[in-house]
């Protein structure tokens, strides 16, 4: 399954609609029954290409959320309120309707386990998209691989996949969450509160000798200084993986 | 002359699907030797800009042009001259 | 015919043929930024436009004198090669035709260059008569540097790929040579009347 996830050709392919999850108010996942999907790796994407009845078309990429051994494909979008595509695949699309999709794609952002080696999770916004598969991956394949993961969010209501985290997290086998709400904090509120800087990932980061991989996924000027941060701390760049998604997170 | 970081860069997971179409095979891990400061990068990091008449692949540390690619009429136009080297698995 | 996905529209287009729209492309309201790289951040006090080649003095102004060069205002629809028209847009800028004035010249053609490494190619009886260019304000504001300020050159006739963002100057050429796009697949012209948007267009 592996290597037919990053060969064998691309084509477009029609996704039915299963059903449709309101994950925060700005954020839903899309689950698709493609019928000839070849199967994916954590972290991989598809495009996604809409059609209008004059032709005119719209096309962007979109990480996969769902694990390899999910039997439906799920895709999380958010909403962006000038955005062409987003408000269409979070508003508009009905349980039923076809998406147009193609894939997967990547090889270079993907996470297949199996090695010795932690693993630290950054995730910015809809960055956490990416890094989500490689968490569902890693629990469906019941993986004890130590994993950290450290999610930036706005507010606590914009936290994508709350629930799931805190009873994966809670499981004791392995996987630990660490929250930032960047903008507002509930009371009582015990996550830290301020974006993402180094001394955060002083503490957050597996000490250098565990040599983790690293996977780091959200805004541009988020990946950047975050990456930036961890060359400086010490980490080898060929350990950190980085996936942009544009100044407004996908 | 200074630039602005939060421009609409990203990088080459975003083209992964259009460089699929083009080698017929998976090139974000395959490795670029850029022609300018022979700094070797995974395609997955290379600086991408996408919002133009074409994609313009830049060095993520020289920010030399590395490829070009206009997709349009029915044809592919691509211009590796900014690669000195692409390695990828056979 | 591909797939349509049921209720998509898009970002708000007008596709009714009107003898201002040329062929293929639809009407936006908003104005979309292109980019091959980052956006360059030239200070004005460091500012400067040359035109250079093919002339016996090369000139050069920097931004106070260019700023008193005598400069109009122009409204102009615009035509982007990724389909999109934008009409009635307002600018303010020094017509090429005064940039040039006096300068002799065998030259046919120019380059334009810009900050950052673009360039882009026409013909020199293109950027004359009234045709272009150098502007520095966009709806009667100082023009952002993601839409090429301080200044890009603008020529209105031709596909907007060949209004360089971020101009710094004119070189004079005896023989057409391709530019950024155009030597990778788009048309050395760019006539948005006659569809010439790639090679062999």
């Amino acid at each position: 399954m592996a290597r037919t996830a990053v060969l064998g050709r691309l084509i477009w392919q029609l996704g039915n609609v299963a059903e449709l999850v309101q994950e925060t108010p700005r954020v839903a996942s899309l689950v698709l029954d493609v019928p000839e999907w070849q199967g994916h790796l954590a972290g991989q994407h598809v495009d996604v290409r809409l059609t209008a009845d004059d032709g005119y078309q719209a096309e962007r990429s979109y990480s996969i959320a769902s694990a390899p051994e999910d039997p439906r494909l799920a895709i999380t979008v958010e909403r962006l309120d000038d955005g062409e595509v987003s408000p269409y695949l979070v508003g508009e699309v009905r349980k039923g309707d076809k998406i147009e999709l193609r894939g997967p794609i990547g090889g270079y952002f993907v996470w297949q386990g199996g090695d010795d080696r932690p693993l630290l999770l950054v995730a910015g916004g809809s960055g956490v998209v990416p890094l989500m598969a490689m968490i569902r991956h890693r629990s469906a394949s019941r993986s004890t691989t130590p994993t950290r993961l450290l999610y930036s969010s706005r507010s606590e209501d914009d936290i994508i996949y709350r629930a799931e985290l805190d009873a994966l997290s809670a499981a004791g086998d392995g996987l630990t969450v660490a929250h930032c709400l960047t903008r507002i904090q509930p009371p009582g509120w015990r996550g830290y509160s301020r974006r993402i800087d180094r001394p955060m990932l002083e503490e957050v980061a597996w000490p250098k000798p565990q040599n983790p991989i690293i996977f780091v996924c959200g805004p541009t000027p988020m990946v950047e200084g975050v990456a930036g941060h961890l060359v400086d701390m010490g980490f080898d760049a060929a350990s950190i993986k980085t996936e942009r998604f544009g100044p407004t997170g996908g | 002359m200074t630039v602005q970081q939060s421009d609409l860069k990203l990088d080459g997971n975003a083209i992964g699907g259009l460089l699929r179409e083009i080698f017929t095979m998976e090139m974000t891990t395959a490795e670029s030797t850029c022609a300018g400061c022979h700094k070797v990068h995974a395609v997955g990091q290379v600086e991408v800009y996408m919002n133009a008449p074409g994609v313009v692949v830049r060095c993520p540390a020289c920010g030399q042009v590395q490829m070009r690619i206009v997709k349009g009429g029915g044809r592919y136009w691509l211009d590796l001259t900014g690669i000195r080297s692409l390695e990828f698995s056979a | 015919m591909s797939f349509i996905s049921r209720g998509f529209r898009g970002k708000r287009r007008d596709t009714a043929s009107s003898s201002r729209v040329p062929p293929g492309q639809y009407v936006v309201n908003d104005f979309p930024v292109l980019s091959a790289g980052p956006t360059p951040r030239v200070a004005l006090s460091d500012w400067t436009f040359v035109v250079e080649g093919e002339i016996d003095e090369p000139k050069k102004w920097t931004w106070e004198e260019f700023r008193k060069l005598p400069a109009e205002d122009v409204t102009k629809d615009i035509h982007c090669v990724t389909k999109w028209t934008k009409l009635d847009t307002g600018w303010k800028g020094v017509s090429v035709d005064t940039i040039l004035e006096g300068v002799e010249t065998a030259a046919e053609f120019v380059m334009a260059f810009s900050y950052g490494g673009y360039t882009t190619n026409l013909p020199l009886e293109d950027v004359t008569g009234g045709k272009a260019w150098v502007a520095y304000e966009f709806d009667g504001q100082p023009l952002h540097p993601e839409h090429g300020g301080p200044a890009r050159l603008l020529v209105p006739h031709l596909y907007f790929w060949k209004s360089a963002k971020w101009v710094r100057g004119l070189r004079l050429l005896k023989e057409d040579q391709p530019g950024f796009w155009e030597s990778n697949g788009y048309n050395m012209y760019g006539d948005p009347w006659r569809e010439q948007r790639y090679w062999g267009d």
